[in-house]
């Protein structure tokens, strides 16, 4: 017994065992598992969903911040791009910033926004005290007498400032809305393929589709076709535009008589070929990014021990927010919110989002004049564009240069304009209100659970800040006599 | 004149290779002057005859004519949203902006001591002497050597001159000009070019 338990045998067992569990940590880390061993602390909203594809950040094992940063970049740098970035990195590079950057390094996105940090992460992923302006900004009064008395946590979280984007906060575009009223005299929401309707959608996919309207499927013998499904196709937009089965379940080129080439449940690749735009920003928003490319759990290795997997689509079961419990397992694809062969752009306005979310905010708008505007649009006794849906405020249509045309679309980034809410109301709000009355809006987030019915009870100064300085200075435009008021 | 023009342009194209071959055997620019590469100050001198001409060109061929003489377009800081021009000291900023993420052998600054942002006042010693120097004495520029962030720098400034009408009306009828009476031909600002020496 004695002999069994020898030191040098307790310490062999010691040493096998602790390079047996580091080597199994190491597989896990490199190849796949239980990586959820390895999450130090709860992912933030934006990135929880992809937090077992580890290597998507951690891009290089003895990478340290540099690599992290260059993966924080790799997904969001085009969107930083596009917002122009009030503090890009370059602007930091300047030697004079030296000082400043001591105090706050601009220049990586690390500095504010650390993960897997709950306990000090803050709106927008930002895990520094909110003051953090003070550092390059204390003598913003001396500057602007406005600004004397407030503190510097009140700049990003009174609807004046944010760090990146102030595409609807800047100085000259609030002083291009001063004066304007709560409601516009014509609102109207833009439309999918503008004015020209279906005939930008035709020139569009002119290289997919025809003018002929088909009434008589091409799917080959032997594959059966209902008459729900038949009727579904016969109705939709694919069918009015010369798109047939063969479209979509089956590969370019192939012979749509062949049963061998059939996809039977053809998936966002599919859809891809001729919706490539609506493709891409589905997966950069939070009902898409799992299907985004290079987003795995596994990795081939270790003699096939370990097997490529990607993430699995999202599922309501996997969110944050409410969900309704018969949808949990439901997998978000194309076809979860628009079906399968009717293509019903209307339910995927609404009813489809519905079907899953469950939040207040959510339930709030069927007893909102927003729903009660859209229901007016679907009797026909208002005009198109005048309702406003889910999709009106989180799927905006969009103007996007396309092969040289200018378009409109369907933005199928559902979280594009979430965060700052600011970037939706410059996208979507001022198609139909004034700035003032949308910026109050967004600030209100009693308002916001309320999905809108009421007014806002929050108040964001900055538009009276350049109204009285535009009178200051004697060049305030008077407001056209018929859009006065603000409606507070 | 133009002979004079020809030969810095080509000093500053070939002064980039001396330095970048310097910076990687880990000299400085004072140490390329001694091995018989070119001294800090003619390589400033000549960067910055490039940016004065570019700068010039564009301001005088393309804002000045386009929105001031043809008004076939306006120039805007919101070039973007206003569907303009992007003014000239953008333009200039971009530049400066590319060229610190291509290289850190050099940097560049359009600085002002009345400065429409604020961020773009003075804030070293050297920069506030300079920049009162180049206004105080004009034709002449301004070097020195200071010290940002633990780095030596070779700086210089230049002056930055009204050069077309266009940058007098934009600048004095700016809302947040703290000058409302330049002229034409009366120096706005200044380039300032730093070169780390260590």
């Amino acid at each position: 017994m004695a002999r069994l338990f020898s030191t040098k045998r307790l310490w062999l067992f010691w040493t096998l065992a602790t390079v047996l569990l580091l080597a199994s940590a190491a597989a896990v880390m490199a190849y796949g598992g239980p990586r959820h061993w390895f999450l130090i602390g709860k992912t933030t909203d934006a990135h929880h969903q992809m937090e077992l594809s580890c290597n998507t950040c951690h891009t290089d094992w003895f990478g340290g911040r540099e690599s992290i940063e260059k993966s924080c970049r790799n997904c969001h740098q085009d969107d930083l791009d596009a917002m122009n970035d009030s503090h890009p990195a370059k602007k930091f590079r300047d030697p004079r910033n030296a000082e400043r950057l001591e105090q706050l390094n601009a220049m990586e996105c690390l500095t504010c926004h650390v993960e897997h940090n709950e306990d000090v992460t803050r709106p927008m992923a930002v895990t520094l005290p909110m003051d953090y302006c003070s550092a390059c900004h204390q003598d913003i009064a001396k500057d602007r007498p406005s600004h004397e008395g407030y503190g510097f946590e009140t700049c990003g979280n009174a609807g004046c400032h944010n760090f990146h984007d102030n595409q609807a906060l800047y100085e000259d575009f609030l002083e291009k809305h001063v004066g304007e009223p709560w409601l516009k005299a014509h609102p109207k929401m833009a439309l999918r393929y503008g004015s020209a309707g279906f005939a930008q959608a035709g020139e569009l996919y002119a290289s997919k589709t025809s003018a002929e309207r088909l009434s008589v499927p091409d799917a080959p013998a032997g594959i059966p076709l209902d008459a729900h499904v038949s009727e579904g196709w016969l109705q939709s937009a694919h069918a009015a535009s010369g798109v047939n089965c063969s479209g979509c379940h089956q590969p370019e080129g192939a012979n749509p008589k062949t049963k061998a080439s059939w996809i039977a449940k053809p998936a966002m690749e599919q859809c891809a070929t001729c919706h490539t735009y609506e493709a891409e920003r589905f997966v950069k928003g939070k009902h898409g990014m799992r299907l985004g490319e290079g987003l795995f759990t596994q990795y081939d290795g270790l003699f096939g021990l370990f097997s490529e997997k990607k993430l699995s689509p999202m599922r309501p079961e996997l969110a944050r927010l409410p969900m309704k419990a018969d949808a949990a397992h439901k997998d978000l694809t194309c076809t979860s919110c628009h079906g399968a062969h009717d293509f019903n752009t209307q339910k995927a306005k609404v009813d489809a989002c519905v079907s899953c979310h469950n939040d207040e905010h959510t339930k709030a708008y069927f007893e909102s004049p927003h729903h009660a505007l859209w229901q007016k649009e679907l009797s026909g006794d208002a005009p198109a564009g005048s309702g406003v849906t889910c999709a009106s405020c989180h799927m905006p249509v969009v103007e996007r240069k396309i092969d040289g045309k200018k378009v409109m679309l369907t933005d199928h980034n559902q979280s594009g304009n979430l965060h700052p809410n600011e970037k939706m109301g410059r996208q979507t709000c001022l198609q139909c209100h004034g700035l003032g009355f949308t910026l109050d809006s967004l600030a209100d987030s009693d308002l916001i659970r309320k999905n809108f019915k009421g007014r806002p009870s929050v108040h964001v100064e900055s538009i009276d800040w350049v109204e009285r300085r535009m009178r200051k200075r004697g060049d305030l435009p008077k407001a056209p006599a018929s859009e006065s008021g603000n409606g507070q | 004149m133009k002979l004079n023009k020809i030969l810095m342009v080509s000093a500053a194209l070939a002064a980039l290779p001396v330095l970048s071959a310097c910076g990687s055997s880990g000299e400085g620019g004072g140490d390329a002057a001694a091995g018989g590469g070119i001294d800090p100050q003619t390589f400033t001198d000549s960067l910055h005859a490039v940016m004065a001409s570019d700068r010039a060109v564009y301001t005088k061929r393309v804002v000045n004519r386009l929105a001031n003489d043809e008004g076939v377009i306006k120039a805007s800081e919101h070039f973007e949203d206003d569907k303009a021009l992007p003014l000239p000291a953008q333009m200039f900023r971009f530049g400066s902006e590319a060229v610190a993420e291509k290289t850190d052998k050099f940097s560049y600054q359009l600085l002002s001591l009345w400065p429409i942002n604020k961020q773009n006042a003075p804030s070293t010693d050297l920069e506030k002497e300079g920049l009162q120097y180049i206004v105080d004495n004009p034709g002449e520029n301004y070097y020195g050597e200071e010290e940002l962030g633990g780095t030596k720098y070779f700086t210089a400034v230049y002056a930055d001159p009204a050069v077309a009408p266009a940058c007098v009306t934009c600048h004095n009828d700016h809302k947040d000009t703290p000058k409302s009476d330049f002229k034409l031909g009366d120096t706005m600002g200044g380039v300032v070019i730093r070169v780390p020496m260590s």
